[in-house]
């Protein structure tokens, strides 16, 4: 078992993402949102780009973004997994995509956060240490015997967001391992060993643009140093990082507690910054889905946010309100945030004027 | 395009007459990424004047991130990238690297993998043979060369490998050999033209599943007689001459080309053809008979007539 001693120091939050919901953004943490809306309209595309360190401070300033919510995030990921194991999954001839991970993680947190990690290696004798969840681990890369668990099930416990291992044969991608406890509504059980037409098969509009040959032709071409990424976004009422189809009688129901009233503190912009890197050994795809939530009170203390986000989700084709999940919920925010629209033009790109 | 790897050349042998290998280590000192079997390698070649970007697989152990090893054969009738790295790259020597590609992948499902090597074609093998070393999977390895000179790696090679030189007139007995595979096995050739037709045809015959045998099929372009082409987008007219490829004289006139095999099997460049009168000599694997009017791979494929035009 991975014993988990967190130590939330100054910087890490101790909240919830379940029952009394104590989670909430720290106001650097509002400014630094991810707002995935670079015009005032939304419809699919292949909206990728190269994933390259910019705006210190940002999520795009590190490959993988360690924020306020990390060792929460890690306690409630644990809590998921006691519940229902087979969120995380593997099969067979995934291991050494999963030692590539494990590689990828633990190098990135050591480089580019030496305060919380570091690895020391000697040969294959590596050393690591996450002073946040307390662990301290000693081990042999490529024996998992030397390992508690599985080497993408130990890393992915360390580290936010889902985490699924994309396999490459038949000029295809088949997403044969997978760590996934804070998704959008979709279940890694339902689709391990699905293709990649296979499990975008849900998706509505998007087939028929043909992006997903387009995104597929892509991705088989992704080079190894030169990983890409994109968001990805949908809507949450009340912060739950894990809205997953095994839990929907505990969730699905919330869905309808939103009143004029309490739009602003029950909705949720969830925003999935999703990064795609080659991995050496295994010639596998790595996906990391990290998911951040945005309430929308604190979303629209950036004006630019609250015009924006008022016209894309009165606009929105209903399909994808529908899909995304708050059709239902649409009239009500549509109103709440017109509030906070002044019908003033909004500038171009997603960071706050 | 993409991050490059600096990397110096810290050994040459002479493996046989015919091949050699060479050593990159990083230049910084550091350590270069892993890599996985069968992946390859674009180095680059500024040869008096000329250009080159000649993919070669990697042959050593993929664990081993102090260096890449290549070996290279040398073709005296082609194009000169194979010659520039026999005759002019030396211990010392400072070149620009890829990062590692894998066109030719194992596959991890597979209960045990059968290699086909002919000649150079023993490279993508070597590394795949370490690789599985390390995660103790199944193989075995069946080697033709022309005679034990010939045979680079020869003597290295350990464990369930079979040679056979055809100066000896010993030959794979393809149809044996597949017959009595167990199910779960995957098989792998890399060699010549003819011996990649002969294991096609075989194990299409035998009833293998196509997912279950796989190819290395990029091979280097050969040179042909130069033609002029319009490059649409560009705006601009230029000349391949006998001995570059298509895609190298887009690069020389510095116009973005994307790539990644450079040998007709990626389709990564693929061009549409806009206004074609003439013949199209397509070489490469990728493209279909359908597509024989329309598109073009600059990488490999070549022009005669009377105008050419594509969008780039």
């Amino acid at each position: 078992m991975l014993d988990l001693k967190p130590d939330f120091g100054s910087f890490f939050k101790d909240e919830t993402f379940t029952g009394d919901f104590t989670f909430a953004n720290s106001p650097q943490s509002v400014r630094r949102f991810p707002f995935p809306f670079d015009r005032d309209d939304y419809m699919y595309s292949v909206n990728i780009e190269p994933h390259v360190s910019t705006r210190p401070g940002s999520v795009f300033e590190h490959a993988f973004d360690i924020d306020e919510h990390y060792v929460s995030e890690m306690r409630d990921r644990a809590r998921v997994l006691a519940r229902d194991p087979l969120r995380c999954q593997s099969l067979p001839h995934m291991e050494l995509a999963g030692w590539d991970l494990l590689e990828l993680l633990m190098e990135s947190l050591a480089r580019d956060y030496p305060q919380w990690f570091t690895l020391t290696r000697s040969g294959n004798d590596w050393h690591w240490v996450n002073k946040p969840l307390g662990i301290d681990q000693r081990f042999t890369f490529l024996d998992a015997s030397s390992l508690p668990y599985g080497p993408m099930e130990y890393i992915t416990r360390q580290v936010q967001g889902d985490f699924t291992l994309q396999d490459e044969r038949d000029q295809n991608l088949w997403v044969d391992a997978g760590m996934v406890t804070t998704q959008a509504d979709w279940s890694l059980d339902f689709d391990i060993g699905m293709n990649f037409f296979e499990w975008h098969a849900p998706v509505p509009l998007a087939h028929e643009k043909g992006i997903f040959e387009r995104a597929l032709k892509f991705l088989l071409r992704l080079q190894h140093g030169a990983p890409v990424r994109r968001f990805n976004w949908t809507m949450t009422v009340n912060p739950l990082l894990d809205t997953a189809p095994e839990t929907y009688p505990e969730w699905g129901a919330m869905r309808t507690t939103v009143t004029p009233q309490n739009v602003g503190e029950k909705l949720h912009l969830r925003v999935e910054l999703q990064s795609l890197f080659r991995l050496p050994r295994s010639n596998a795809i790595a996906f990391s889905i990290r998911a951040y939530l945005g309430r929308f009170d604190d979303l629209v203390t950036v004006p630019k946010w609250g015009r924006r986000l008022h016209r894309v989700v009165r606009d929105v084709h209903p399909d994808l309100a529908a899909y995304k999940g708050f059709l239902r919920n649409r009239d009500a925010m549509t109103d709440w945030l017109s509030h906070h629209d002044d019908g003033a033009p909004t500038s171009p790109g997603i960071w706050p004027d | 395009m993409n991050a490059k790897l600096q990397v110096r050349v810290t050994e040459v042998e002479a493996l046989n007459p015919l091949i050699k290998r060479f050593r990159f280590v990083p230049r910084d000192g550091g350590l270069l990424p892993a890599f996985s079997g069968g992946a390859h390698v674009v180095v680059e070649m500024e040869d008096h004047g000329t250009r080159r970007m000649n993919p070669y697989s990697l042959s050593s152990d993929p664990e081993d991130r102090t260096g890449y090893e290549v070996t290279v054969r040398r073709d005296d009738a082609g194009r000169g990238g194979s010659l520039y790295m026999h005759n002019h790259v030396a211990v010392g020597t400072e070149m620009v690297i890829s990062h590692p590609v894998n066109l030719f992948p194992l596959d991890g499902r597979a209960k045990k993998h059968l290699f086909l090597a002919g000649g150079i074609g023993i490279t993508p093998f070597k590394a795949m043979i370490h690789q599985l070393g390390h995660i103790g999977a199944k193989w075995e390895l069946h080697y033709a060369s022309r005679n034990p000179g010939l045979c680079a790696y020869g003597d290295l090679l350990r464990g369930p490998v079979q040679f056979y030189y055809d100066d000896d007139k010993s030959f794979i007995p393809l149809k044996d050999l597949l017959a009595r595979q167990p199910l779960g096995t995957h098989v792998y050739c890399c060699g010549p033209k003819g011996m990649l037709a002969w294991v096609r045809a075989t194990a299409a015959e035998l009833g293998l599943a196509e997912h279950a045998v796989h190819f290395e099929e990029f091979t280097a372009p050969q040179p042909g007689a130069p033609f002029d082409v319009d490059l649409v987008r560009s705006g601009r007219r230029i000349h391949v001459p006998a001995h570059q490829s298509l895609l190298e004289a887009m690069e020389a006139a510095g116009v973005d080309a994307p790539y990644l095999c450079r040998g007709g099997a990626c389709g990564q460049c693929e061009c549409d053809v806009v206004t074609l009168d003439g013949q199209i000599d397509h070489r490469d694997h990728w493209l279909a008979p359908t597509d024989h009017k329309t598109k073009i791979m600059p990488c490999v494929s070549r022009f005669a007539g009377r105008a050419l035009a594509i969008d780039r």
